[in-house]
């Protein structure tokens, strides 16, 4: 008899259960019933702080971006009911990919319907079955992904090792067949901050190209928000950048920039980008919005970045387990699953909403609660959210 | 040296007992995923380890073929050879 559709998922079924067992709520379903402001949502009910959103210049609830978008379905509609290179292209989106190219300085751009389909369809337009990629090991799925349906050889080097990625592309110097590097700018679920400026000299001594995905650091990190590269100064020799409008932009979508002109070529062959609905155009014109905004606020990036020092200051001084980078996303580590659903439990229950993130979705096996910090949090919202772990931790016994 | 597919299997099970957490009663047969209890992180974490020693480096989709110990060996005997 054939197996059932389901059966294997015997395992998760089994997990998942223990999970619900010992979790008073589902934590892969809280529902914010409505957010108040970028920083508060109601939650079961009650007023929450939202310590878990990615919404890091909190421009989500951006009064231009909704403005723009409020505009512009009033005057083109809601959606384009089809993919770029059929009826999908508005005159928005080339303003859009011109305005990122112009932003990043490089000559070209592409936008994509989300940032995992940015990844998606930039590697699987980059690379094929012929040629080797080299993932950072705590590479997001969207890359993992990626790579997979490009069919290209797949080599993971150490986490933030400049020195193991160069054994291991020194182990391929004579295969034939392309090479491409990926690493991402800040990691999302730990915030650390990858060393590019030392991949850059790798990529380098070694001729080959280098992707960066900086998802989470644009808008975040660098003088002009342009994120990691920017602040490393070593923006023009990252051979193509990929990124998202859902985190500090605050809306939906996802973009490649290069100064390849191949970059048509990659249009017809990535078809994450050929064979979907392209972006709605009021989505567009938040964007654009939410960009002149990045632009235009300064203070946003260096309120982001005292509100970022301060969790994380707040965190180490109530004796909890962060990593030492200072970046927006702040993970406090525990040692296992039972401690973390009770603490996160706790946290939501005193008001106080975070991330539970479980292995194997964390990088060395143990449970996370990811906190993403915001420009929009006041000092007394990030001085409660301190004060509320170390009273749970206290409480637990992990301090 | 370790060229030899036994050599690799050996070389396999000494570094996993180096884990505490990994079964006492090991051998080239057993399986990795149900026999040690290894997620798909865990194969890819300890495969780069072994790439280490032997200074060669697996393709994940070689990975997803392997079942046991053994399969690991022979896998990395075969790209070793390759890239002699």
């Amino acid at each position: 008899m054939s197996a059932g559709l389901f059966d294997k998922y015997s395992s998760l079924k089994r997990n998942y259960d223990s999970l619900m067992a010992a979790s008073p709520r589902n934590p892969f379903g809280v529902v914010i019933e409505c957010p108040l402001s970028a920083t508060v949502g109601i939650i079961e009910g009650r007023e929450t702080l939202l310590f878990g959103t990615n919404n890091y210049l909190g421009l989500s609830q951006s009064k231009m971006a909704r403005d723009a978008a409020i505009h512009t379905a009033e005057t083109m509609g809601v959606g384009t009911t089809g993919s770029r290179i059929a009826n999908g292209t508005f005159g928005l989106h080339q303003k859009l990919e011109q305005a990122l190219a112009g932003v990043f300085h490089k000559k070209h751009a592409m936008v994509f319907s989300t940032g995992y389909q940015a990844n998606l369809g930039t590697i699987s337009a980059l690379v094929n079955k012929d040629d080797t990629l080299f993932l950072d090991a705590d590479s997001h799925a969207s890359i993992y992904d990626g790579a997979r349906l490009s069919g290209a050889q797949v080599i993971r080097f150490r986490h933030n090792d400049p020195v193991d990625l160069e054994k291991r592309i020194a182990r391929t110097d004579k295969t034939p067949g392309a090479r491409l590097i990926i690493a991402e700018g800040i990691y999302s679920m730990t915030g650390n901050i990858a060393p590019l400026d030392k991949f850059v000299e790798v990529k380098k001594r070694h001729n080959v190209p280098l992707m960066v995905d900086e998802a989470h650091s644009f808008g975040v990190l660098g003088d002009h928000g342009r994120g990691v590269a920017e602040m490393q100064g070593c923006e023009k020799d990252i051979d193509f950048i990929v990124g998202t409008f859902s985190k500090s932009l605050g809306t939906v979508g996802g973009y490649c920039v290069t100064d390849h002109d191949e970059i048509d070529l990659m249009r017809l062959c990535s078809r994450p980008y050929m064979f979907t609905a392209s972006l709605p155009p009021e989505i567009i014109a938040a964007t654009l919005a939410a960009l002149e905004e990045i632009k235009n606020r300064p203070e946003l990036r260096q309120k982001l970045q005292d509100n970022a020092a301060r969790l994380h200051h707040g965190f180490k001084s109530v004796g909890l387990n962060t990593s030492n980078f200072i970046s927006p996303v702040i993970a406090v580590t525990l040692e296992n699953i039972p401690q973390a659903i009770t603490f996160w439990n706790a946290l939501l229950d005193a008001g106080v909403y975070v991330n539970l993130s479980l292995p194997p979705a964390t990088p060395d096996n143990r449970p996370l609660l990811r906190c993403s910090v915001m420009a929009a949090h006041s000092t007394e919202e990030i001085d409660q959210a301190v004060e509320t772990f170390g009273v749970i931790a206290k409480k637990l016994n992990l301090v | 040296m370790t060229d030899s597919v036994a050599d690799i299997s050996h070389l396999i099970l000494q570094k996993l007992l180096e884990n505490p957490k990994v079964p006492r009663d090991i051998s080239g047969d057993s399986r990795i995923v149900e026999d040690l209890a290894f997620d798909s992180l865990a194969v890819m974490n300890f495969v780069m380890e072994i790439e280490d020693t032997l200074d060669v480096s697996v393709p994940l989709d070689k990975l997803a073929d392997i079942r046991t110990i053994n399969d690991l060996a022979v896998c990395l005997h075969g790209i070793k050879a390759e890239q002699a």
